[in-house]
C-alpha cells in the first residue's frame, strides 16, 4: 500500500527504533518475554506498513458492500441503520416468555431471539422421562402449535424478525412459526428471521443433536430448498462459531471450524442440485465476541473475506448477496465471572464494541449475572442499554469500518485468515468436516485449547480480574437472581395433556403417517408434511419421535 | 498399605450439552494421577450410578449448567442409597446459584465448585475426601 521509497525509509526507521528499544530493554524489561493475543497469536511490539508489504487495498480490503467484503457487507453500514439489537431470551412457559419479549420490544429491542428449553431442543415433549427437571429451565418449553400461539401472542410477525435457536428439530419449529403467521394473516413469504439449524456444531460443541449426520444434513437441505421458494426472507441457517468458541476454541479455530461447517452445508446442498447463488443468499453466521479487542475485530473481518473467497473460488458463486458473510454476534458467556459479577458489565461492553467495529449485523449482549443464573429483567435491561450506548453515544457507528488501515488490525486480519485457511485445507485432506468430526479431530483441537487456557489461568499467566487477581471476599453477598418456578414442569405437562384431549386424534395420526412416508422417501421434501402435522397439533415430540424411528439417533463420539 | 488410585466418574446428567467444564475437570483429575471415567452427554441418574458401581468408583463428579441440578443430585443420591453405595462421594459444579448450595450439601453432596474454581482446589478436596473415606 506504500511506494518502494517510502517502505525503504520505514524499514530503516524500524531498524533504528529496534536498536533504541533493545538498549532501553536492558534497563527496563517489558511486562512479559512474549506477547500473544487471547487466541495465542504472537503479537509484535509495533506494527508498521512493513507488515502490510504486498497487501493491496483494492484486492484485500476493497469497499463496503463489495467483494471481498472485508470492510462490511453494506455500503453505508451503521450510517443507514444500526445493527439489530437482539437479546436471546426465553424461560418457563410460553406466557412468561411472551411477557419478556413484549418488555424487550417496549425497551427498544428491534428483533426477537427465542431460547428453547432443552427438551424442546432435543425433540422431547415436556412429559417425556428425559425431560424431567429440565422443562422451562434454559428456555421456553414448546410442545405444540398451541404453545407457539401463546409465545407470539400480540406480536405481529410481519413487523418483527425472529431468531430461533433450534437445530435438530428446526424444521418443526419453523413449521410452527409459519402456522402462527398464517393464523395472524401473515403469509410465509413475508416472514423474516433465522433458525440456527446448524447440526455440525452440535456434534462438535453444543450437544443438542438428535439424528445421525446423514439424515440431519437432509433435513437441513430440505429447509434450504423449501425456503428458497416459499420463505425467501428467512435465514435458513446460522452457521455458528459461537459455541465452538465457548467450548474453548481460539479465534482462529472459531473462524476455521465455522467456515468448514459452512462449506459442508454448501457441498451437501450443491450435490442435491440446489444453486449456491440462490440458497447462498440465505446463509447466515453467528460468532462470539471474546475479550481480546483487536484480535476479535480482526477475526470478524478475516471471516468475511475468507468466506467470500471460498464461495467464489470453490463454488463459482457470483451473486454478491451469496458471497457476503452476514453474521450475528453474542458476547462471550464463558468470560463472565461469578466473582464480582458487576465487572461483567464492563467485559460485555468491550466485547460488544469489538462486534460493532467488526461489522456485525445483529448483537446479543450478555447479562452480568449469567455465570450465576438466568438473567433478571434488570440485568437484561443493562445489557440492552450497553448496545444503545455504543450505538447512540460512542460515535463508532458514524463512519464505516473505522479501524481499517490500522497496521495491527490489518496484520492480524491477514494472519487469522491465513491460519484459518490452513486448518480448512487440513480438514479437506481428512475428507471434509463430517469426517474430521467423526474421527474426533475437531473436538480434540478445541479441548486442547480449553485445557491450555485453564492451565494458563491457574498458573496466573492469564489474568482474570476478580478470579485469580484482585480478588475480594464475597461470602454472604446478597444477589437477586431469577428463579424459574419449580411448578413450571408440572403445569406444562398438564397443559399438554389438555391440548391432546382437545385435538382431532385421527387427523394427528394421519399427518404423522405422511411425515413417516416423506422421511422414507429421500426424493421428497419433508417440510410440507411437517407443516401439515403441526397445524393439526401434532406435538414436537411426536413428529421427532417418528423421525427418530426412521432415522435413528446419533451416538456421541467421546473424546477426552 | 499400598493405596489404589482414586477412581472418579465424571458425569453429564440430563440434556445439558455444556461439556467444557466436565472435560477440563476430567483431564485435570487424570493429570493428577486419578483414574477418570467420563460418561459423555445425556446420562440418566440410573446410568451414572450404574457406571459408578460397576467401575468401583470412589466418587462421582456431576456437571450441570442447565439449572436442573436439584433434580439430578437428588436422584443420584437417592439411587446410591437404594443400591447401598452411599460410600461413593458425590460432588459437582456448573452454573449453580449460591443460594442452592446449602440445600445440595444437606442432601448429601460433598462439595459444589462454582465457576472460576481452580482445578487444584477440586483435586485437593477430592484427595482428602477419599482418604477420609478409606480410613
Amino acid at each position: 500500500m506504500f511506494n518502494k521509497e517510502e517502505l525503504e525509509k520505514i524499514k530503516e526507521g524500524t531498524k533504528k527504533y529496534e536498536e533504541k528499544v533493545q538498549k532501553a530493554l536492558q534497563k527496563f524489561a517489558e511486562r512479559k518475554p512474549e506477547f500473544k493475543t487471547g487466541g495465542g497469536l504472537p503479537l509484535e511490539r509495533l506494527y508498521t506498513p512493513e507488515h502490510l508489504e504486498g497487501h493491496s487495498y483494492v484486492e484485500d480490503l476493497g469497499f463496503p458492500g463489495q467483494y471481498p467484503f472485508t470492510r462490511g457487507v453494506q455500503p453505508t453500514m451503521y450510517r443507514g441503520r444500526f445493527w439489530t439489537m437482539r437479546q436471546y431470551a426465553g424461560f418457563a412457559t410460553a406466557a412468561e416468555s411472551n411477557a419478556r419479549y413484549r418488555y424487550l420490544l417496549e425497551q427498544g429491542q428491534t428483533g426477537l431471539s427465542v431460547a428453547f428449553d432443552l427438551p424442546t431442543q432435543i425433540g422431547y415433549d415436556s412429559d417425556h422421562p428425559m425431560a424431567q427437571g429440565e422443562v422451562g429451565k434454559v428456555g421456553v418449553a414448546i410442545d405444540s402449535l398451541a404453545d407457539m400461539e401463546v409465545l407470539f401472542d400480540g406480536i405481529p410477525l410481519d413487523k418483527v424478525s425472529t431468531s430461533m435457536t433450534i437445530n435438530a428439530p428446526a424444521s418443526v419449529l419453523l413449521s410452527m412459526y409459519i402456522a402462527v403467521g398464517e393464523k395472524q394473516g401473515v403469509s410465509m413469504d413475508k416472514l423474516s428471521g433465522t433458525i440456527q439449524n446448524d447440526i455440525l456444531k452440535e456434534y462438535i460443541a453444543r450437544g443438542t443433536y438428535i439424528f445421525p449426520p446423514k439424515p440431519s444434513m437432509r433435513l437441513i437441505t430440505d429447509i434450504f430448498e423449501f425456503c428458497s421458494t416459499h420463505v425467501p426472507k428467512w435465514n435458513t441457517i446460522s452457521i455458528s462459531g459461537y459455541h465452538i468458541r465457548e467450548a474453548g476454541a481460539t479465534a482462529v479455530q472459531e473462524v476455521a471450524f465455522t467456515l468448514a461447517d459452512g462449506l459442508a452445508y454448501v457441498e451437501a446442498a450443491v450435490s442435491k442440485g440446489l444453486d449456491p447463488n440462490v440458497f447462498g443468499r440465505r446463509l447466515s453466521f453467528f460468532f462470539n465476541a471474546h475479550n481480546d479487542f483487536i484480535e476479535e475485530i480482526a477475526k470478524f473481518r478475516a471471516a468475511r473475506r475468507l468466506w467470500a473467497k471460498l464461495m467464489k473460488e470453490r463454488f463459482g458463486v457470483t451473486d454478491p448477496k451469496a458471497l457476503m458473510l452476514r453474521f450475528h454476534t453474542q458476547t462471550a458467556g464463558s468470560t463472565l465471572t461469578a466473582q464480582q459479577p458487576e465487572n461483567n458489565i464492563v467485559r460485555v461492553a468491550i466485547q460488544a464494541l469489538a462486534a460493532v467495529l467488526g461489522g456485525t449485523q445483529s448483537l446479543h449482549t450478555n447479562s452480568f449475572d449469567e455465570a450465576l443464573a438466568l438473567p433478571t429483567e434488570k440485568s437484561v435491561g443493562i445489557a440492552l442499554r450497553t448496545q444503545q450506548i455504543i450505538a447512540y453515544e460512542s460515535g463508532v457507528a458514524n463512519t464505516v469500518d473505522p479501524l481499517a488501515g490500522s497496521y495491527a488490525i490489518e496484520s492480524l486480519t491477514n494472519e487469522i485468515e491465513k491460519q484459518a485457511l490452513e486448518y480448512i485445507n487440513k480438514i479437506d485432506e481428512m475428507g471434509g468436516m463430517l469426517r474430521a468430526i467423526e474421527n474426533g479431530y475437531v473436538q480434540q483441537q478445541i479441548q486442547d485449547a480449553a485445557y491450555n487456557y485453564q492451565k494458563a489461568v491457574e498458573s496466573g499467566e492469564a489474568v482474570v480480574v476478580g478470579v485469580n487477581r484482585f480478588t475480594v471476599d464475597e461470602q454472604g453477598e446478597k444477589r437477586e437472581l431469577l428463579k424459574v418456578d419449580p411448578k413450571v414442569g408440572e403445569n406444562q405437562v398438564k397443559a399438554l395433556q389438555e391440548m391432546k384431549s382437545r385435538r382431532d386424534g385421527e387427523a394427528v395420526r394421519r399427518a404423522l403417517e405422511v411425515v413417516r412416508e416423506a422421511a422414507r422417501d429421500e426424493s421428497r421434501n419433508l417440510m410440507p408434511a411437517i407443516i401439515e402435522a403441526v397445524k393439526v397439533y401434532a406435538t414436537e415430540g411426536e413428529i421427532c419421535g417418528v423421525l427418530r424411528e426412521e432415522f435413528g439417533e446419533y451416538q456421541e463420539n467421546i473424546v477426552l | 498399605m499400598s493405596e489404589r488410585k482414586i477412581r472418579v466418574v465424571v458425569a453429564k446428567p440430563g440434556l445439558d450439552g455444556h461439556d467444557r467444564g466436565a472435560k477440563v475437570v476430567a483431564r485435570a483429575l487424570r493429570d493428577a494421577g486419578m483414574e477418570v471415567i467420563y460418561t459423555g452427554l445425556r446420562q440418566t441418574p440410573e446410568s451414572i450410578v450404574e457406571t459408578a458401581i460397576q467401575e468401583d468408583a470412589d466418587a462421582i463428579g456431576v456437571s450441570i449448567l442447565s439449572g436442573a441440578h436439584e433434580h439430578y443430585f437428588r436422584e443420584i443420591i437417592k439411587l446410591l442409597k437404594e443400591k447401598n453405595a452411599e460410600d461413593i462421594i458425590v460432588f459437582g459444579g456448573g452454573v449453580i446459584p449460591e443460594d442452592d448450595v446449602p440445600g445440595l450439601l444437606e442432601m448429601g453432596v460433598g462439595a459444589v465448585f462454582g465457576p472460576g474454581t481452580p482445578t487444584q482446589t477440586c483435586i485437593e478436596w477430592l484427595e482428602k475426601a477419599v482418604a477420609e473415606k478409606r480410613k
